[in-house]
């Protein structure tokens, strides 16, 4: 996983609340056996005018120019601004496998489903929670201003705007040093493995059911 | 001690060790395992040269890709095929039981953990599958999980987590006839919306909740993630434990009576805090019908599709507008005035024994409209299937025009051959009715299986306590 420190992108916004997993990655290219290659579907059904299939090569399939991610002015863009309960629905880990290799390493919202927002740590996203009111200051912002980037520093949970103006943000201390490190949790995990024994020992015990 | 949750006590119960932020480390009892979210996890155990942590914890099943037609010749898609083959490989390379395709016991990972007993009360079960909150209905703390974590329980049998918030449910009163448990939960979906449960482990109770068969609990905490909420759960009483009895990987003799002891225990003790409650009064909830591209946009059988005129907050008018365009529906038009091409009775949700007895009774004696182009019956597990033969339920749903199946996810989200095409509406006893989810352009409504098995009599929606009385 890659470290995430100090992130100075492009801002996309994708204005829509309640935007679940099968719209990030549509579920014909879950049958990918591979971590990578998911970015070229990523939003498949908004992005593209045709319908999208694994195997078909994507760069000469008819893009949808409604779809906000497809302006030229936000191409690049490394951290999507969108609406409340972002990436609900599926557990799979195929979203933030295709929001990554889109390029985005940040996500701003005022809320986000519980699963995938821990599968984004695990890949070296960081997902950023930000109240209704801060996050409509921003839609407006990017709207109003051509290039707009943020500054987003995780060592000091803070969002910085063009203008100066500072938002502090919350994320958990482990997940926070997991994400700075570029840590890979298992080896962390297995640091306790005495305790995982110890711990199965007495469940044999007391509940011996559990273990046949 | 202070009184607890039922969260609480299987929270406890399960921590390894606890870092100074509250990260826990939490022991994991029952991992399934299926074909979609499985082969990246397998290959990281690979690269890292690591292996299982406790074999017998494992059981792994492919649901997603599987036809639902003639098995014989296998798999058709080679993509699909690929991904059931790499199962297959993974399962035996590293040692982990699989009921493989052609296996009676196959069927959707979330009806054949409870159908084999190796989801037992007091567990913790996780799957990298949202729909994992099903087990709860076990009084187990079962959830979702991504395929990292699929890669860390493997490797580690633990789960970092943080604990949730704690929600209850309650449901007081009796439901009447024609109305169930899928009507609980889109009710519950549509009181405190697809993101209300964000970040809580809710606990289903009441007189209505333990008036439930086991199917019931599991299709409400199913639909659990559908509130936002990963686990969902219930506590354990009589219904419970005679369920659990006899199954195959269920404890016996001795350890039966020890299990059934500390079973009793697992419910949330009086006056135990919860940090939010919610209510309702089953007598009062309807049969329901989703509108719209998110579970939460759902209606009663009697009522109208809303206007998103009537809508102050813009964000969500404009989902409401987007939502009508996608499914081709007109606001303040009667729910019973809407039309189905398709019908699909199955999916994790309602495809066990009782949903397709329910839906039988719907359909005894009639027979399908001429307008639907295609109504599915597909049953949770070769078991069920098997059940319902033997029962003559798959006469009844042939003589009425539905085709019977094999075992599979099937459309719920069409990741085999059974899909909606662009513009088809379909009545289905699914839990997603997301842009796509059953093919694209596809439109769906959830509904109940009696209120699906109604719309495909009637050829649109319809409320099923008239055909019931």
């Amino acid at each position: 996983m890659d470290k995430f420190t100090v992130l100075n992108g492009l801002v996309a916004p994708l204005d829509r609340a309640n935007v679940d997993t099968d719209a990030i990655i549509p579920k014909q290219f879950l049958k990918s056996i591979k971590r990578s290659g998911f970015g070229p579907n990523a939003f498949d059904e908004w992005r593209y005018l045709d319908h999208g299939e694994p195997g078909m090569d994507n760069s000469v399939r008819p893009l949808n120019p409604d779809f906000v991610l497809n302006q030229a002015r936000y191409q690049g863009a490394q951290i999507l601004l969108t609406r409340e309960n972002f990436g609900c629905g599926s557990s799979r880990e195929h979203a933030p496998w295709a929001l990554l290799d889109y390029g985005f390493r940040a996500i701003i919202a005022p809320s986000f489903a519980d699963i995938f927002f821990n599968n984004c740590f695990k890949n070296g996203i960081l997902p950023i929670v930000l109240d209704a009111a801060e996050v409509d200051r921003l839609f407006n912002e990017v709207a109003a201003q051509e290039g707009y980037r943020l500054v987003i520093d995780l060592e000091a949970q803070t969002v910085t705007t063009p203008s100066g103006h500072v938002f502090g943000f919350q994320v958990d201390s482990f997940r926070k040093y997991c994400l700075l490190h570029g840590l890979d949790d298992i080896g962390l995990t297995l640091q306790h493995a005495d305790k995982i024994r110890a711990y199965e020992a007495r469940r044999r015990q007391s509940e011996p059911w559990v273990f046949m | 001690m202070s009184a607890q949750t039922l969260y609480d006590k299987l929270w406890q119960s399960h921590v390894v060790h606890t870092e100074p932020d509250g990260t826990t480390l939490l022991y994991i009892d029952r991992h399934l395992l299926h074909e979609v979210t499985s082969p990246q996890a397998f290959e990281g155990l690979r690269l890292a040269g690591r292996k299982p942590w406790r074999l017998s914890a494992n059981l792994a099943v492919a649901d997603h890709n599987v036809p639902t037609t003639d098995r014989k010749n296998g798999i058709a898609d080679p993509v699909s095929r690929l991904q059931v083959d790499t199962l297959d490989r993974n399962c035996e390379e590293f040692g982990i039981t699989e009921f493989r395709m052609n296996d009676v016991r196959q069927g959707i990972v979330h009806v054949i953990g409870p159908e084999q007993g190796a989801t037992l009360p007091g567990m913790t079960v996780v799957c990298g599958d949202s729909h994992t909150s099903t087990h709860g209905a076990f009084a187990a703390l079962a959830h979702g999980i991504g395929t990292s974590e699929v890669e860390h329980v493997l490797a580690t049998q633990c789960l970092l987590q943080k604990k949730s918030r704690t929600m209850l449910v309650r449901v007081d009163g009796c439901l009447g006839k024609g109305v169930t448990a899928k009507d609980i939960a889109l009710a519950v979906i549509g009181r405190i919306g697809t993101a209300g449960g964000n970040g809580y482990a809710i606990e289903f109770a009441g007189a209505a909740v333990r008036a439930l068969s086991m199917e019931g609990r599991m299709t409400l905490c199913n639909m659990a993630i559908e509130a936002g909420a990963r686990a969902g759960m219930v506590a354990a009483d009589d219904t419970t434990i005679d369920y659990v009895r006899g199954r195959p990987f269920a404890p016996r003799g001795e350890q039966w009576d020890q299990a059934v002891a500390y079973w009793r225990t697992l419910h949330s003790d009086a006056g135990a805090h919860f940090d939010l409650v919610v209510e309702l009064d089953a007598a009062a909830i309807k049969p329901q019908v989703t509108w719209g591209t998110s579970p939460e946009m759902v209606a009663t059988i009697d009522d109208c599709v809303p206007d998103p005129a009537r809508e102050s907050d813009p964000v969500k008018r404009g989902g409401m507008e987007r939502a009508l365009a996608y499914m081709g529906l007109q606001a303040n038009t009667p729910i019973d005035r809407i039309t189905v091409d398709k019908v699909f009775i199955g999916s994790c949700t309602n495809s066990r024994i009782e949903d397709l007895r329910a839906a039988a009774a719907v359909v005894k004696g009639r027979h399908i409209a001429s307008s639907i182009k295609l109504a599915l019956v597909v049953p949770g597990s070769g078991l069920v299937k098997k059940q319902a033969e033997q029962e003559g339920l798959d006469r009844i749903f042939r003589d009425a025009g539905f085709e019977w199946r094999e075992p599979g996810c099937s459309m719920c989200l069409a990741m085999n051959a059974d899909r909606l095409e662009p513009g088809e509406r379909c009545a289905s006893t699914s839990n997603r009715n997301f842009e796509g989810r059953q093919g694209a352009g596809g439109r769906t409504h959830l509904v109940s299986p009696e209120m699906a098995a109604a719309a495909a009599i009637a050829g649109h929606f319809t409320d099923v306590r008239k055909l019931l009385s």
